[in-house]
């Protein structure tokens, strides 16, 4: 099957809209058995599918999907930014992904800002890029700073492991998702009931990451995949279980989750990595979800190399509620900024900055208020809720 | 002196950027003395003087030449389009070329016959012209601007009876999207982004093909004529820089009225809803220069679907929504049923698309 028609198959099937109204029936039957539910997915695709689709306006009013700590962006400490920001300035070559290079550290400057004023920043696709321009440019001495999840981490491991250029080295922000979860679990102020779990951060850590997790919470867990059906099967899936008291484990995006994952993403993470407590900008200290060199690295470490300290403290605009977005406490008509002071061509915060951040999500979609409702799915009527 | 102050891309490319430059800087600046039909505040398509609709429009399509078209047809196209969505029968055209030095003879002998037998398919006239050259490397390749006049078409009257025989009162005597009330219906001629992603293509620049697809640019006054020879079209436009979704928002923000429509109706072809897919754009923001969206009274919304399928520039129309009050904004009802907004696109995905 050539790409062009794998791209049809997906787009008639995983957004079928007669499967989809059924889906929206079953999910409208089993929420009638139960009480108030607060599901969160933790993956910013995941918040892009449901507000581009508008699958909030299709549930019923007892089931609530909030976005978690999904955005990589969102979650790369303060402090890091600030330190790549000064090596910037200092005359290191930083480079990075574009959305990381455009959010703003704890005295509000970017990677971006900095560039205005003489820093010298390099935007990359990709760390290959970055081994590439490293290795073209040997009397250029570089720093990669390496923001994200599981989902890209590997890559900068495998490079490690094939030996990176003298002149590069990285400074990790990586950040491994399944101990946020738990953190998430255990939290009395958000209250979920249960959990998407990130369909390509799940592809490379396997659902067994999550067990310690889920066994400690005993809450659903449902590992789904980024297309409507996905979300709306997915969520169908945790209101079952909730119904049927039976939480578990669930797969929902079986052409791309195991249970074990990819091995050999995994393999080179701990080869490479020590998993730490790490920082998550707005959330918390997370036990083990630090991806730092190990010692053996540390010529390839810049926190090393540099004697830069590890990101912490909370730095956010002030009357911002970044934190409170990006725990999932609020929405971001909530803030006093969103949409007036920070919008997507002027970032405050860092959820307003990438395209998984909450904010940005919503402000793409022009969402003011708190949401719009519909029963079209199922009655036909289209209600408006005000702000 | 900071990049606020100065012309970017976006600044012309039909969305949030361009519409604030146009408000900000052009509309203040032009005085209008005396009472016109549809003066420039309005920001129609066209402005009607003394009973005469007057437009002008300038082509910077890169690359000249592409499948289903060229600059020369296109220029022709956009302005007689421009001219027919008011109510008007088009005239006559202008041709100003602006040429870099060194451009082939042989190539522009191309676009003009290519612009002279589009205005032979319209049944316009070109009157009126100019030339200039400039250096080589201060331009690229060449620029087009036509402007164009067209007289009331004799279809009008009768058109915009039928739209008030519902008892509403016409705000104006052209079709215009003042004249919209709750519950006309939105019609669409054919599957948008055809062009927009044609030039996508064509410039190779993203390493994406799209083999068989091509531009739907033609004039679209024929088809204009068809509708309101039947009756009951209160405003027309075509969707040209930002798509759809700018047209639906300046409807919106004209009317004063919320707009609903249902993505699973809107025509949209295999090749450009996967194109988009690929490259993580919105059809709903493509430009398209051969569609014109119609709002028309809901009591004949289907006898004017009919008489655009009965025109082979309009075989595929399809009625796609309509207008209410109660909502506010562009609403989409996606194909999976649910609801969101539909914003103003910031500036059309792609440059030079016409």
């Amino acid at each position: 099957m050539g790409s062009l028609d794998r791209v049809r198959v997906i787009l008639s099937r995983y957004r079928d809209p007669a499967l989809a109204r059924r889906l929206v029936e079953k999910i409208w039957e089993v929420a009638r058995d139960l009480p108030r539910v607060r599901i969160m997915h933790v993956c910013g695709t995941h918040e892009w599918t449901i507000t581009h689709w508008g699958i909030r306006a299709l549930l019923p009013d007892n089931v609530e999907v909030r976005a978690g700590p999904g955005c990589p962006v969102c979650i790369t400490p303060a402090s890091d930014i600030d330190v790549a920001v000064g090596l910037a300035l200092d005359g290191i070559h930083v480079l990075t992904y574009g959305d990381v290079s455009r959010a703003k550290g704890s005295r509000m400057i970017s990677l971006e800002d900095c560039a205005a004023e003489g820093g010298r920043v390099g935007v990359v696709y990709s760390f290959m890029d970055a081994v590439k321009i490293a290795s073209s440019n040997p009397d250029k001495e570089y720093v990669f700073l390496g923001a994200g999840f599981e989902t890209t981490a590997p890559t900068v491991a495998y490079f490690v492991l094939k030996g990176l250029p003298r002149n590069l080295k990285v400074l990790s922000a990586h950040r491994y998702v399944p101990p946020a979860v738990g953190l998430l679990a255990e939290s009395e102020d958000l209250e979920i009931d249960a959990f998407i779990n990130p369909g390509h951060a799940s592809t490379v850590s396997g659902m067994k990451a999550y067990k310690p997790y889920f066994d400690k919470c005993g809450k659903p867990m449902v590992f789904a995949g980024f297309e409507p059906i996905d979300v709306l099967m997915a969520i169908y899936m945790v209101l079952k279980q909730l119904r049927d008291r039976a939480p578990r484990m669930e797969n929902e995006y079986v052409r791309s989750v195991t249970w074990e994952g990819n091995l050999k993403a995994q393999k080179a993470l701990q080869e490479v990595f020590d998993f730490e407590d790490g920082y998550w900008r707005g959330v918390a200290i997370i036990p083990e979800s630090a991806m730092n060199f190990k010692e053996m690295f540390s010529q390839v470490d810049a926190r090393r190399t540099y004697g830069l300290e590890h990101g912490g403290g909370d730095c956010f605009p002030s009357e911002a509620r970044c934190a409170e977005i990006i725990k999932g406490i609020i929405d971001p008509p909530d803030c006093p900024l969103y949409m007036k002071k920070c919008t997507p061509s002027t970032p405050v915060g860092p959820a307003m900055v990438g395209i998984e951040g909450t904010c940005r999500i919503w402000a793409q979609n022009r969402i003011l208020v708190k949401d719009i409702r519909c029963m079209s799915g199922v009655c036909g009527l289209i209600v408006r809720r005000g702000p | 002196m900071g990049v606020d102050n100065r012309i970017s891309i976006a600044h012309g490319a039909g969305g949030l950027y361009m519409h604030k430059l146009i408000r900000e800087h052009i509309l203040p600046r032009f005085k209008q003395r005396r009472v016109i039909e549809i003066p420039l505040p309005l920001l129609a398509d066209s402005a009607v003087v003394d009973g005469i609709a007057f437009t002008t429009d300038s082509y910077t399509v890169k690359p000249l030449f592409f499948p289903g078209g060229d600059i020369g047809r296109l220029s022709v196209s956009g302005t007689v389009n421009d001219l027919s969505v008011v109510g008007s029968e088009p005239i006559a055209i202008s041709c100003a070329l602006v040429i870099e030095e060194g451009f082939e003879i042989e190539k522009l002998d191309r676009i003009l016959s290519s612009m002279e037998e589009t205005a032979e398919e319209a049944g316009v006239e070109i009157v009126t012209g100019d030339t200039k050259v400039v250096e080589r490397g201060k331009l690229d390749e060449m620029i087009i601007n036509t402007a164009g006049i067209g007289g009331r078409s004799p279809y009008l009257d009768k058109n915009l009876e039928r739209v008030a025989s519902d008892g509403r009162s016409l705000r104006s005597r052209w079709l215009d999207p003042r004249n919209v009330r709750p519950g006309d219906r939105l019609i669409v001629s054919g599957p948008i982004g055809d062009h927009a992603m044609t030039i996508i293509a064509a410039r190779g620049e993203l390493g994406f093909e799209a083999p068989g697809l091509k531009s739907d640019t033609a004039p679209l006054n024929h088809l204009m004529k068809r509708a309101l020879e039947v009756g009951g079209v209160v405003a027309a436009k075509d969707p040209t820089r930002g798509g759809l979704a700018a047209l639906l928002n300046e409807w919106s923000e004209a009317t004063g009225l919320g707009i609903l429509v249902k993505e699973a109706l809107i025509p949209v072809r295999d090749e450009v809803r996967i194109g988009c897919e690929i490259l993580g754009i919105d059809p709903l923001e493509l430009a398209c220069e051969g569609r014109v969206v119609l709002a028309v009274s809901e009591r004949f919304a289907e006898e004017v679907l009919e008489a655009l399928r009965s025109h082979p520039l309009g075989r595929e129309a399809e009625i796609i929504g309509w207008f209410s009050d109660e909502l506010e904004g562009v609403v989409v009802e996606t194909e999976i049923g649910g609801l969101r907004y539909l914003p103003m696109p910031l500036g059309d995905p792609v440059p030079r698309i016409c």
